[in-house]
């Protein structure tokens, strides 16, 4: 099927190449910082995580989004999910082959990468983390892989792939689940000391996933002959409503616990994230946008007459992604180490080659999403022709 | 044309297997003792301190303006081969200085006598008896020696991913954002120097008790840091424990410092 990946018009030719420069350019930053050292970065003795872990956490929860196509149409029979699933399987593969990347660029001797396996340390969540996430990738690789060629065939795929599509269901709730007990089970990190954050990460990540969805359906429905189709676009946008409204719930939840409780240790960090603390706030504006874009997101997803517009779905799709993206690839790892653990802030500022980087992993994620939906795309042209 | 490219598969794939057989063949011979490799064995120095778990008692009453911190740092950074950066973000701290609302935060008094708001606070790994940066390694480069409970850094197997800096809860890991070599004044060449990308940290000296020298920092204190056994009861820092009113960093985390303040 990989024939179809590369027979393209101009405008996917275009379009690939426009990806390939951006990735080439984040490679040539990423030599450099493979021979000076992270000091290229923004990153400090105090914030040691930054914009590539965070960039990492939120393509976990794109990757685990990709359920919400598959757990209905396989658990619930809701047929109309038939047409759609494989884009949620081959976005999974997209999301988390950048989230392994991701996590290899932030390494400080990625060279020795394979340490995790020689002296694997189950104590350490870091190593369960690095099995969830590429389980997920080979899950989603055979299912994706295996049930569109049944399908190019015209037969019914074959039925070994039955319980690892079952598996691959609890296994996404997973990779999310063991990406927020990362953080949450640190001790003296009070910002994410919190059962809450493999829930808040999982709601932001069924509303992030399924938004970049809808939006990949619209641009297919305008690239190809290939109609995803008007109701499972409004299905997918349900998904999103309920999943923002959850989002911003949890949210709000750990704020009333964190103020009412009045405890310094864990108020610190919110408040350095939206009114600023100790004259440092570079965060506060980009906190506030993003209470606001998923504010707008709720309002015109859960309202019907918005809703079913597909011109306002798609507005509301980016705002939501982007406001889920500044809750999570901005300040969740930034807010976490600030003020440190001495009570000082000294904050983090993500630098240019750091971005440059981070954008070149982005436009590797969605050169392999480009090309796999090029294929699954092709094959559903080929049928319905 | 078609048996023929499946008789080149059948000797590719048989050649492969072939390759996997001697790593096997060896590990056969090994178990029926045929190749066996003496065990190093490792003689420890009859000079050699040793405890359960090494504690330090700092005495902060002593301590009454940076310069007796300096120098205890600066034995510290020769030894060591710490490195002094400029930029702020990229610096390596063993053992330094802070202010008692910073080393003890949230626990510090409002109205607090000035004399303690004024008095340095020496920080630095804690050698915790439960340490989570320990349990958040995923290669075990940083592991607590289970024979005197100093926790170490192998600074060969760190792969830099930094999971123990934000396991900490004391701030008492540095990584070395770029080669720390050309910022070092004096090499040490008794102690190895770091390569960039790696974490490092105190290590209680453990080079120097393994020759019967107590730790660089408290031999240069001059008594105002004592060094000892916590598990032996008529040792100094017991001692010192027993007769003073002592405080440890962030107590309710439970990870069990094994530095004590007396303040």
């Amino acid at each position: 099927m990989l024939e179809l990946a590369i027979k393209g018009g101009k405008k996917y030719y275009g379009w690939m190449t426009f990806l390939l420069v951006i990735v080439g350019v984040g490679f040539l930053f990423y030599l450099r910082q493979l021979d000076f050292g992270l000091g290229i970065t923004g990153l400090s003795r105090d914030t040691s995580w930054g914009f590539y872990i965070a960039n990492f956490t939120f393509l976990v929860g794109v990757a685990a989004g990709g359920v919400m196509v598959v757990l209905p149409y396989y658990l619930h029979d809701y047929k109309a999910f038939g047409r759609v699933t494989i884009l949620g399987e081959f976005l999974a593969i997209a999301s988390v082959l950048m989230c392994v990347t991701f996590i290899l660029v932030d390494l400080g001797q990625p060279t020795r990468i394979l340490n995790v396996f020689i002296y694997f340390s189950p104590r350490s969540v870091l190593f369960w983390d690095t099995i969830v996430l590429n389980g997920y990738l080979f899950l989603n690789i055979i299912i994706g892989w295996n049930v569109l060629e049944a399908e190019r065939n015209q037969v019914h795929y074959q039925a070994w792939l039955k319980p690892l599509i079952y598996i691959s269901i609890p296994w996404a709730v997973s990779i999310h689940t063991v990406t927020a007990f990362l953080y949450c089970g640190l001790p003296g990190r009070g910002f994410w000391m919190t059962a809450i954050l493999a829930p808040r990460f999982l709601s932001s990540a069924f509303a992030a996933g399924p938004a970049l969805l809808i939006l990949c359906c619209l641009i297919i429905r305008r690239v190809s002959n290939f109609d995803p189709g008007r109701e499972q676009i409004q299905s997918l946008a349900k998904i999103v409503a309920y999943a923002i409204c959850i989002n911003v719930f949890f949210f709000l939840c750990e704020v009333f616990v964190t103020f009412y409780s009045n405890i310094p240790e864990h108020m610190d960090h919110i408040k350095y994230l939206f009114i600023g603390l100790q004259g440092h706030a570079a965060y506060v504006p980009w906190m506030w946008t993003s209470m606001g874009l998923m504010l707008i997101g709720i309002i015109l997803t859960v309202n019907p007459i918005t809703r079913k517009n597909e011109g306002v779905l798609a507005v509301a799709c980016v705002l939501i992604f982007l406001g889920t993206w500044i809750d999570k690839g901005l300040g969740m790892i930034a807010g976490g180490f600030t003020p440190s653990p001495l009570h000082e802030v000294n904050e983090y500022i993500p630098s240019l080659p750091e971005i440059l980087i981070a954008l070149g992993v982005w436009a590797m994620g969605f050169l392999v999403l480009t090309a796999l939906f090029k294929m699954a795309v092709g094959v559903k042209e080929e049928l319905h022709d | 044309m078609d048996s023929s490219r499946r008789r080149v598969l059948q000797l590719l794939g048989l050649s492969s297997l072939a390759l996997t057989a001697t790593p096997v063949l060896n590990a056969f011979a090994k178990e029926a003792g045929h190749t066996e490799e003496p065990e190093p064995i490792i003689k420890p120095d009859k000079k050699a301190l040793t405890a359960k778990q090494w504690a330090m008692v700092i005495d902060t009453r002593r301590f009454k303006s940076a310069a007796d911190v300096e120098p205890l740092a600066a034995v510290c950074d020769t030894i060591h081969n710490v490195p002094h950066l400029q930029n702020k973000r990229h610096e390596i701290k063993w053992i330094w200085e802070t202010h008692y609302h910073n080393a003890f935060p949230g626990e510090a008094g409002r109205f607090l006598s000035e004399e303690v708001e004024h008095r340095p606070f020496i920080v630095l790994c804690n050698h915790c008896e439960n340490p989570p940066c320990v349990r958040a390694c995923p290669t075990k480069a940083t592991f607590k020696r289970e024979s005197d409970g100093i926790v170490l850094m192998d600074f060969h197997r760190c792969i830099g991913c930094r999971f123990c800096m934000a396991a900490c809860p004391f701030g008492a890991r540095s990584f070395n954002y770029r080669d720390p070599r050309p910022f070092i004044k004096k090499i040490n060449s008794q102690y190895p120097t770091r390569m960039k990308g790696v974490v490092e940290k105190c290590n209680f000296c453990a080079e120097r008790l393994a020759v019967g020298q107590m730790p660089a920092c408290v031999e240069a204190s001059g008594g105002k840091l004592t060094f000892g056994d916590l598990y032996d009861p008529q040792s100094e820092v017991r001692e010192l424990i027993r007769a003073n009113y002592t405080i440890r960093r962030k107590q309710v985390l439970g990870t069990e410092p094994s530095v004590y303040y007396i303040v």
